[in-house]
């Protein structure tokens, strides 16, 4: 191991030497105060944040070329980890509030960022499956952290399942692969496609992969378990798997289609197509009939799948492919910016006995507390891409790429859904304003904190949308 | 920063200030609220004046330009531009004359939440100034998409019993348009590699067979807006749902942001396909100015017969805007202008009148001028308007745009002219159908049994203002034509015709 495969993992070995010293620490922690493992973890996250940001602008390989460090990785990583920060604020205490405070759950969040930020830098399908089990396997414990509250408990079991499910499909899709060009390096089969191995076998693996990475970051038809698992998963972790599962699945989906199969894109634009239809049609329409927040916000996630899946359906065209892969982080940024805000919103209305959870239940927000449902308003307008939010900007830099890339009806499908969304983002603002109620709310300082950054931001950075622009254009691959 | 000291700049964003003094403000402090927005819409409107005095009214080209990089990397080139000419000089100043008078009508018609009632409406004043003042694609969407906002909350918080409804109507209407513009927005800025408007009709020649598809998105978003028929669905709905200061906006400036668009971007951007459409639009104008007159005759409730009317109204700026001629184009703008004018006395009228009584019934009313006697005067006066009886400013909009139907080269034929001539006099019809049935005859249920005031001389300084205007533009038009003669001109002579 030299000094530079070393640099190439270095915040990630910070982060998980850092998760197993706390695992440790945790065990002298008294019960009352889980809240010193909650700062330490996220201190630690600071600190890998820190290190992350150094790698900014470098470019290397570690490992044979397993492990990877670029402008690509290095945005991905930096957006994991502010997730992990907001994670934890936002679960600090909601935990607490729900009888769940148990120093575990900080540290199974630190293992799990590990695997996402591995995700985003692996650049060899057998790192990509270690980092897919890493990320995900904390996740199962998560969801299924509110035992023995039966929901959950369903939750954490169908997540698994349907998990290891995918899993396989990973995995037989990587032997696939294998099989058709003898290699599990990323450049080494785009080489061996490239050099006219391009087979039947190949493409197969590669729709494989497709359907695996489909679970992870809810595409339709692979969704069918993000509703229950988003209901049932204590409302925080729903927060962190929307947002940094989603994350890390894109990042390894553009990295190895980018990369590995720009030879087979004629095969799989057409199936990246109906994918990216399907999930924004899917996603959306299911959304209008749920009465449920967290499975509103669930289809959402799902439709919003959709929307970034779009970026992808370009991949195999070298012109527009870098506007493209920006644009993708660009709106994976707003999402989930606008999506750790309005999962907060709903920690702090939902009530120690699982009630506060159901639309209506926010009628009468904006008399009461004029602040939150103003925060709300904002992600919901951010979520249809509606100014003065960064969601509009998003929105705009994505189509601009889809359209570029020559599928103007995949923009209009984009656009048409959009409109559907608006009538259920609608009407939480409705419930909100228009219909009388009585809500309480839980003050915490760090949830407050989370609502008020994430709104801040929304609205701020529709104005000044430039350097992140800047950085997600230069946040390009190292493509070959 | 220098962007923040130029004249449009201060126009476009100059209420932001009041709605940031607001949100500082005590909520149960209501006068000092409704004096904070008053304050800042006539200091806007004030600067709308300054800015007019600018304005070379000889020039046809955008004035007071505020042109900055705004968004420019990977061949984005968004810019911060705003400017001024000749096609929306008017507009500019009729929103910034609406807004001071709407708000002086809600002094006492408004009285739960009136701070949030001012900050929407002063959001609302940006979002339609920057509506007519952007001249990039991008910003002007940012705008356009924006006034939806406050709108929405101003119809579904003090709106009427179907309020809500009305609300999401409105938005998901509007958006619906708006989602193709957008595409075809963003297919312009990619082929241009510029989202500014002058940038992309200096390039010119798009092919015609995509032009035409452009034209179609740009028009969605603006039929719907305007409403043309067979789009007008939602327009009824949100008038009878919003507080009479949302109508009056919603009627003087949100309706005319479609006609707008078509002037701004449909015309000088796609002249082939603008000149091929032309009769198309002239036959919907033409059954929506029918259709729309029908059906206000049938209307019991008053403020559904002025919104019907709308729909009618609207059909002549865009018959004058399609003929693609001076007369017809000149006239529609002035249109617009008398539209916001004669239909937003009339909303305001109405009001004033339902704030007493809590009904908009035509037939519980009856007799009504010898209980209001100056109500009656000024409410036949605006209903004169809106009919177009010469020496009133309706008359000269109508004719103008008329005339240059009936010789329009774009259209072809006199007949859209001629048919539509016939909803001058449905107009008449149905306006002097609800003037008598409300102010003349026996005295109706209401009269009878409330104890009606005339108007208080609040609600006379809220009207006035636009009756001094009817009369002026009526009898003397030639400085408003003046300013918008030489734009019209250049935009004219640009097309293929």
């Amino acid at each position: 191991m030299t000094q530079l495969d070393f640099y190439t993992i270095l915040p990630l070995t910070v982060l998980t030497v850092w998760a197993c010293v706390l695992l440790l620490a945790d065990l002298f922690i008294p019960k009352d105060r889980k809240g010193i493992t909650a700062f330490l973890s996220a201190l630690g996250l600071a600190v890998t944040l820190g290190l992350t940001i150094t790698q900014v602008g470098h470019e290397n390989t570690g490992f044979n070329n397993m492990v990877v460090v670029d402008g690509f990785a290095a945005f991905i990583n930096i957006l994991l980890l502010a997730s992990g920060l907001l994670g934890i604020a936002l679960a600090y205490g909601y935990i607490k509030r729900m009888g769940l405070e148990r120093g575990e759950y900080y540290i199974l969040m630190l293992f799990s960022l590990v695997g996402m930020m591995l995700m985003a830098q692996a650049s060899d399908l057998i790192i990509v499956f270690l980092a897919l089990e890493l990320l995900s396997i904390p996740l199962y414990v998560l969801a299924a952290f509110a035992r023995p509250n039966l929901q959950s408990e369903e939750a954490g079991v169908k997540y698994f399942l349907l998990g290891a499910f995918s899993t396989g499909f990973v995995v037989y899709g990587i032997a696939l692969i294998y099989g058709a060009t003898g290699t599990t390096s990323l450049s080494g089969i785009f080489f061996a496609a490239s050099n006219g191995t391009s087979s039947l076998l190949l493409t197969i693996g590669a729709a494989l992969l497709l359907v695996g990475f489909g679970f992870k970051v809810a595409a339709v038809p692979f969704h069918m378990w993000t509703p229950d698992v988003y209901q049932g998963s204590p409302t925080a972790v729903s927060a962190f798997m929307s947002s940094g599962a989603k994350i890390a699945g894109f990042a390894a989906l553009l990295r190895v289609f980018a990369t590995a199969f720009p030879s087979i894109a004629i095969d799989i634009t057409a199936i990246l197509w109906v994918l990216a239809a399907l999930t924004m049609i899917v996603g959306n329409i299911s959304a209008i009939s749920q009465t449920n927040i967290k499975r509103m916000l669930a289809y959402s996630s799902i439709a919003h799948a959709g929307y970034i899946l779009m970026a992808f359906v370009p991949y195999g065209n070298k012109e527009v492919l870098p506007i493209s892969i920006a644009a993708g982080l660009f709106y994976l940024v707003s999402y989930a910016v606008a999506n750790f805000g309005a999962w907060s919103v709903v920690i702090a209305l939902e009530k120690a006995d699982g009630k506060g959870l159901e639309i209506s239940d926010f009628a009468g927000l904006a008399r009461k507390y004029p602040a939150l449902a103003i925060a709300m308003t904002v992600f919901m307008l951010s979520f249809i891409g509606f100014p003065p939010t960064l969601g509009l900007v998003g929105k705009f830099y994505l189509f601009r790429a889809v359209i570029a890339g020559g599928y103007t009806g995949l923009a209009i499908i984009g656009g048409v859904t959009s409109l559907v969304s608006a009538y259920y983002y609608l009407r939480v603002v409705v419930n909100m304003y228009m219909h009388e109620g009585d809500p309480t709310i839980e003050n915490e300082e760090w949830l407050n904190f989370t609502i008020a950054t994430t709104a801040i931001a929304t609205v701020a950075l529709s104005f000044v949308p430039q350097w992140l622009f800047v950085m997600a254009s230069t946040a390009v691959l190292r493509l070959l | 920063m220098k962007f923040l000291f130029e004249p449009l700049t201060l126009l476009t964003f100059f209420p932001l200030l009041g709605v940031i003094v607001l949100l500082f403000m005590n909520s149960e402090a209501k006068t000092a609220i409704r004096w904070v927005a008053m304050v800042t819409s006539l200091l806007t409107f004030g600067i709308s004046l300054w800015v007019l005095s600018q304005f070379n009214a000889s020039n046809p080209d955008l004035q007071l330009v505020a042109k900055y990089s705004w968004i420019n990397v990977a061949g984005w080139n968004i810019y911060y531009y705003l400017a001024v000419d000749g096609l929306s000089i008017l507009l500019v100043l009729l929103t910034a004359f609406l807004t001071p008078i709407s708000l002086l009508s809600t002094w006492t018609a408004v009285e739960e939440r009136v701070k949030d009632f001012m900050i929407f409406f002063l959001l609302l004043e940006v979002g339609m100034m920057g509506v007519f003042l952007a001249q990039d694609l991008f910003m002007f969407y940012v705008f356009w998409e924006f006034t939806l906002v406050p709108m929405y909350f101003l119809i579904g918080l003090w709106g009427g019993p179907r309020r809500i409804y009305a609300a999401v109507k409105f938005f998901l209407y509007t958006m619906a348009g708006s989602i193709l513009m957008l595409v075809a927005i963003l297919w312009l800025g990619i082929y241009g590699n510029t989202f500014s408007v002058p940038d992309l009709i200096a390039k010119g020649s798009i092919p015609t067979g995509i032009q035409w598809w452009l034209f179609l998105a740009f028009t969605a978003a603006f039929a719907i807006k305007v409403p043309m028929w067979p789009l007008h669905s939602w327009l009824p709905d949100a008038h009878v749902e919003a507080p009479t200061a949302g109508s009056v906006i919603l009627a003087g400036v949100l309706l005319k942001m479609g006609t707008y668009g078509f002037l701004r971007f449909n015309i000088p951007l796609f002249p082939e396909a603008t000149v091929k459409a032309a009769p198309w639009i002239a036959l919907f104008a033409t059954i929506g100015i029918i259709y729309g007159a029908a059906v206000s005759y049938a209307q019991k409730d008053v403020k559904k017969l002025v919104a019907y009317s709308s729909v009618s109204h609207l059909g002549f700026v865009m018959l004058g805007m399609f003929a693609l001629n001076v007369q017809g184009v000149s006239g529609a703008i002035l249109q617009m202008i008398n539209h916001g004018l004669s239909t937003g006395a009339l909303f305001l009228l109405i009001g004033m009148v339902y704030e007493q009584t809590h009904t908009r019934e035509i037939k519980v009313y009856g007799g009504l001028w010898k209980v209001m006697p100056i109500f009656g005067t000024i409410m036949l006066i605006a209903s004169l308007s809106s009919m177009g009886l010469p020496g009133l400013n309706g008359f000269v909009g109508e004719f103008t745009i008329l005339l240059g139907a009936f010789g329009s080269k774009a259209i072809g034929s006199p007949w859209y002219a001629g048919i539509s001539a016939i909803g001058v006099i449905m107009a008449a019809v149905y306006i002097l159908y609800m003037f008598q049935k409300m102010f003349l005859g026996p005295a109706g249920e209401i009269t009878q049994h409330h104890q009606l005031k005339d108007l208080n001389w609040r609600e006379l300084l809220t009207v006035t203002p636009l009756l001094i205007l009817m009369f002026w533009i009526g009898l003397y038009p030639a400085p408003f034509f003046n300013l918008i003669a030489p734009a019209v001109e250049k935009l004219i002579s640009a097309l293929p015709l």
